[in-house]
């Protein structure tokens, strides 16, 4: 199979800030791969580099073949670019913001609208709307169409999803699931864990290092430990009471349970006595599966 | 036992012109409760928010917040209400120490009270070598637990947090969370809006706007037994579907 990315030991530093350490890892064609870690741990610099926006002061990048160094003016015409913040001309309409693009590709809407029709037909009604009057989920499929028009071997997405609402996430999800018909290869990083799931792989990423890389149901397996939840109406006691119990290895709150780990991977039923005396009667605990979530915050603390 | 109630809304209905922004609302909020106020953009949650915290008078109905009417007495709900967004919440251009007297001053809090609360927060958060340093220095994670903490300081009825955690690490993430448990205990209700289905996991009661109206309300563990979802996300996907 071919790589479309290959990126062997890449740092970047600003100034005092070690932006990127030693990154390496390979996406292959057709994938839709992630990067999944806070802000600050490097997704947007990576992402610049591979868009040969910026240069690396170490190692090499290579995306379709080419060096994003010296090749850096052919492999544009080749990459569709969705940045972090919405970068499109606000003072455009819709339509114009689509023509545009293209024009500046070479290339025309009609062209490829086949690529583009089922992403445009949802803002197409509004095709004469400011760009800027467009609502936060419009103007996310308005960007994607103009990263789409001149059909690029890869789609780079910044953080496409941060500050939209759930529906019109899970919509674009699928919208990007599609565009694997057309050998489009996607790069798409978020801040957020449960987006991992939709990818076909991810590298989980912090600090400018990546802590792993795998499919996201491997990362999961990857959890080191017998995972249990615990629940109790006074979550903030109970999380301040399973820290001090003295089996307890880890526990942080997750969702409406609190997740914690064991010595020895189980507990017994001393720990409804103990927890009964600091006044938490009605605890249940039980086994659970760890997501990547849970996986990451392993890794974290490993990494420390 | 009767909990009290901090935030009672009955038909609340606020109108831009012909568009119905909020379409008859009624919801309560409880004394110490987390409650996660979600729904679509432009389901009208900014609209509902502006109207709670003082900003926006509604077009008719009650809405009740720290027990001052939100038509007559706004400024007093003003007073006693903290909020934080992520987006902005303190001045990068000031240290730690001068965006609380800041804040502190604002709220009409005496200088010995504000001095007082300042070395409490420092030592609490371990943030004593960070007091001088630009907020613009800190880390995102550092920066969102003092405007947590800033938010607070004049002890309010209710602080309303708008997407509290997003794009910090999971560690931080749970910090934080540990930070609303505790500010929730302390009897500080905590109203949170975010888009982010699994921040709303971490509420004691969650309500879903659809086109202006409420269309649920419920813990979150009955609301996914009713809509039978493995996740409050997918609650969401099947009840908020927004207007194209």
């Amino acid at each position: 199979m071919q790589k479309i990315i290959e990126a062997s030991d890449i740092s970047k530093r600003f100034g005092e800030t070690q932006a990127l350490k030693d990154i390496s890892f390979s996406v292959n064609e057709s994938e839709i791969f992630g990067f999944i870690g806070p802000d600050g741990a490097g997704k947007t610099t990576l992402f610049r580099i591979i868009t040969t926006l910026l240069l690396p002061d170490d190692g090499e990048m290579k995306v379709l073949g080419m060096d994003s160094k010296t090749e850096f003016k052919e492999l544009r015409k080749n990459i569709g670019y969705m940045p972090g913040r919405f970068s499109l001309y606000q003072d455009l309409s819709v339509e114009e913001n689509l023509n545009f693009y293209a024009t500046v590709f070479g290339t025309t809407v009609k062209e490829n609208y086949d690529l583009i029709s089922d992403i445009y037909s949802h803002i197409e009604p509004f095709k004469k709307r400011l760009a800027g009057n467009l609502s936060g989920g419009m103007k996310q499929k308005l960007a994607l169409s103009c990263a789409l028009i001149h059909k690029p071997k890869l789609l780079v997405l910044d953080e496409p999803t941060t500050g939209v609402d759930a529906v019109s996430r899970s919509e674009f999800w699928e919208m990007l699931k599609k565009l694997k018909q057309y050998k489009i290869t996607i790069i798409v990083s978020t801040p957020y864990m449960d987006e991992a799931m939709r990818c076909d792989r991810v590298a989980l990423i912090q600090n400018g290092k990546i802590l792993s890389i795998d499919n996201p149901e491997k990362i999961k397996q990857g959890y080191s430990r017998k995972l249990f939840s615990a629940k109790a109406p006074e979550k903030y006691k109970l999380i301040d009471a399973l820290r001090k119990y003295p089996e307890t290895i880890t526990a942080y709150p997750f969702g409406d349970s609190v997740h914690v780990t064991f010595t020895g991977d189980k507990y017994d039923s001393s720990i409804y006595t103990y927890l009964g005396k600091l006044g938490i009667n009605d605890a249940v605990i039980s086994v659970t599966e760890a997501g990547i979530e849970d996986r990451f915050l392993e890794l974290m603390n490993k990494a420390e | 036992m009767m909990k009290n109630r901090v935030i009672i809304v009955r038909n609340l209905v606020k109108r831009f012109g012909k568009f119905i922004a909020n379409d008859n609302l009624s919801f309560e909020v409880y004394e110490g409760e987390i409650f996660g106020f979600l729904g679509a953009n432009g389901a009208g949650k900014t609209t509902a928010l502006r109207i709670l915290s003082g900003l926006s008078e509604p077009t008719s109905g009650e809405v009740i917040v720290a027990g001052f009417d939100a038509k007559k007495q706004p400024e007093q709900i003003k007073k006693n209400i903290g909020y934080m967004c992520q987006k902005f919440s303190l001045y990068e251009d000031l240290t730690a120490k001068e965006n609380i007297m800041l804040y502190g001053g604002i709220y009409g809090m005496s200088k010995t009270l504000i001095k007082e609360r300042t070395d409490e927060l420092l030592d609490k958060l371990n943030f004593r070598e960070y007091g001088d340093r630009l907020i613009s220095d800190l880390p995102l994670g550092l920066k969102q637990k003092l405007a947590l903490s800033v938010a607070v300081l004049h002890e309010p009825k209710i602080v309303f947090l708008d997407e509290p955690t997003g794009g910090v690490d999971p560690i931080t993430r749970r910090q934080f969370w540990e930070m609303i448990y505790e500010t929730a205990y302390r009897g500080i209700t905590v109203f949170v809006t975010t888009h982010y289905m699994d921040e709303a996991e971490y509420c004691d009661r969650i309500s879903i706007m659809s086109d202006g109206k409420i269309v649920a309300l419920d813990t979150p563990a009955e609301l996914k037994r009713q809509y039978n979802a493995k996740s409050v996300e997918e609650v969401f996907i099947k009840i908020a579907r927004p207007k194209p």
